[in-house]
């Protein structure tokens, strides 16, 4: 059985049919790619699967278990964890105090034994912080713990994201755009800490990314989509040479004939 | 064990100082200032359980003076209907004021706690301004069923079985003891995982979303609690006077809420007590002024909004602003 698996899933916006008969499968522990031009539908296909919005037809199903319809939290739960393309980090709060929020599951002490700081909650916030600072340090932050996330650069920013995502100890890990803003430098380290994250951490990832160069290096296999449908799947050495992803990219070839005489 | 017994020391001690204070009070300040200190107090509470659901969790509520109406009504009535039962149990005496007072205190609290559930649980979904209407509605609905209220004197006011209106159990030292637990487990609360989980929601509540926080739990409960502490805040206020009258939480008392926990900085806990504070003194400063008050208090906010948006203290608390100060000292100094 695959970790996840969608099964024909649609979804459609009024007129505008986003995603139409999309159908994969990624198997535990692989760096799945999803790509496509602009406009493609790869953020819906994140937005599908995390609850961000329900699908109109089609199932999607994580460890067997059909999640199409659940809430956003629920199936974050589940241990679905994702970034976003337009970085959505709680700015105003600290570097640590963002990866905490996404500990919920490992503070099991009451809402009362935190008003009244019990000797639980100190053991359960102790534990918290340590396994942030943990993650931190794995995206190369710890430095960074006390400071305001919305003060951090670009880069960082998105590390914190998968460093926020991670708390939820996930299996599935979707980022979304992650390389972009950051200079080759940087996503250079970018590759390194994914592959790590599969290696060390035992995760699936699912990666939307327009910088072919981390997509082709870091990725096992790779989907195409393009308005709203799969054009291809296969390695990244088949996907390279597709037609019909040459084709979605770059434009058709225009055959002879068919131009006006 | 320890830790038990520490911080039961350090209640005890904590309740002796204020009562000192009372006595001090008591003793050197005339009625008119004194009362001042018990309204600055109860506005302490009002403020730091609002700014709780407006400031922490970023869910603007403008009526939360008809749960100060809940906690006023109920503790009132009680205080009235439990004096008979507890003095046959306890006889007459300090002992049993005092079981009686907090008892209708806490079952205000309650009784606001329920009311905020009801009115949080339909109207959590919505966001900002919608939210703020609701609110307002609600607030505004609270106090029309009390005007209506026969059994507690309709528009009159209820002012218990007794001609002389009813029992003043309101001190200084209630007041203050209530306001410092207050204070105390809000600030716990704000500091915690669930308080984390308050300001992502104020932050981003898509991004909370995905990262497992249970949101409209989460938010009802905040509003619940910031309910509750209005409703103790009203009996407190109930308790002070001969009675309680539904004019006394039209929506301009929540409009003061409002201006104490902006003037303050929303988001921040001593900011929400300062802002009680400015509010009960620059009202009773105001007193000739009583209907240009609300004019007056609008040009303070377009004033601050101008100068100051953040509000006193931004989002911070004052222990953090002196301590960056003194770290940012330490470093030109170094």
């Amino acid at each position: 059985m695959s970790l996840l698996e969608l099964h024909a899933v649609d979804k459609i916006f009024g007129g505008l049919h986003a995603v139409r008969g999309v159908s994969f499968q990624v198997e535990r522990g692989t760096i799945f790619g999803l790509i496509g031009p602009n406009g493609a539908g790869k953020t819906t296909l994140f937005n599908v699967i995390t609850g961000v919005y329900t699908p109109e037809h089609g199932k999607i199903s994580f460890r067997g278990e059909n999640i199409a319809g659940l809430k956003p939290a629920a199936i974050a739960a589940r241990g679905v964890a994702r970034t976003f393309q337009n970085i959505r980090i709680f700015r105003a709060m600290t570097v640590a105090e963002n990866v905490m929020v996404a500990g919920h599951h490992l503070h099991k002490s009451s809402i009362a034994a935190a008003m009244l700081r019990t000797a639980g909650y100190e053991r359960d916030e102790h534990a918290l912080r340590k396994r942030a600072h943990e993650l931190l340090e794995v995206l190369g932050l710890a430095d960074l713990s006390a400071e305001v996330a919305g003060s951090l650069p670009y880069g960082s920013q998105r590390r914190l994201e998968i460093a926020r995502g991670l708390m939820l100890s996930p299996e599935l890990l979707l980022l979304d755009e992650p390389a972009a803003g950051m200079n080759s430098q940087e996503a250079l380290t970018l590759n390194e800490q994914i592959r790590f994250l599969r290696d060390q951490l035992k995760l699936t990832v699912i990666l939307v990314e327009h910088n072919m160069a981390v997509v082709m290096s870091v990725c096992e296999r790779i989907h195409v989509v393009d308005h709203g449908e799969t054009i291809a799947e296969g390695s990244p050495a088949a996907i390279k040479t597709d037609p019909r992803v040459l084709a979605a990219y770059l434009g058709e070839e225009v055959p002879e004939t068919a131009g006006v005489a | 064990m320890k830790r038990t017994l520490i911080r039961a020391a350090v209640g005890a001690a904590s309740l002796l100082a204020i009562y000192a204070l009372q006595l001090g009070v008591e003793a050197g300040f005339t009625e008119y200032v004194q009362r001042i200190v018990l309204l600055a107090g109860i506005n302490v509470i009002l403020a730091v359980g609002l700014n709780l659901i407006n400031g922490t969790t970023g869910q603007f509520s403008i009526g939360h003076a008809g749960f100060m109406a809940v906690g006023a009504y109920a503790a009132a009535f009680l205080g009235v209907k439990l004096a008979g039962p507890v003095h046959a149990a306890l006889g007459p005496g300090p002992l049993a004021d005092a079981v009686i007072f907090n008892l209708a205190l806490l079952a205000g609290a309650l009784l606001a706690g329920i009311s905020g559930l009801i009115v949080g649980l339909p109207s959590l979904r919505l966001r900002g301004d919608y939210l703020a209407v609701v609110t307002l509605g609600f607030g505004e609905i609270i106090r029309i069923l009390f005007n209506n209220a026969t059994f507690l004197g309709s528009a009159t006011g209820y002012f218990g079985d007794d001609p002389s209106g009813l029992p003043t159990y309101t001190n200084f030292f209630w007041v203050f003891a209530w306001a410092t637990a207050i204070v105390l487990l809000i600030h716990n609360l704000t500091f915690s995982q669930t308080g984390r989980s308050l300001t992502a929601i104020r932050e981003d509540e898509i991004a909370a979303e995905a990262m497992a926080t249970p949101t409209t739990r989460l938010k009802v409960i905040a509003f619940a609690l910031s309910a509750a502490t209005a409703g103790i805040a009203g009996g407190l206020f109930a308790h002070m006077q001969a009675g309680v009258r539904p004019e006394d939480f039209r929506f301009e008392k929540s409009i003061d809420m409002i201006v104490m926990i902006i003037v303050g900085g929303l988001g921040s806990i001593s900011g929400a007590i300062l802002g009680g504070i400015f509010v009960a003194v620059s009202l009773e400063l105001m007193r000739d002024l009583q209907q240009y008050r609300l004019v007056l208090y609008a040009l303070l906010l377009v004033v601050i909004m101008i100068v100051r948006p953040q509000g006193l203290l931004g989002s911070r608390e004052l222990y953090q602003v002196f301590r960056k100060r003194k770290s940012a000292r330490r470093a030109e100094g170094a």
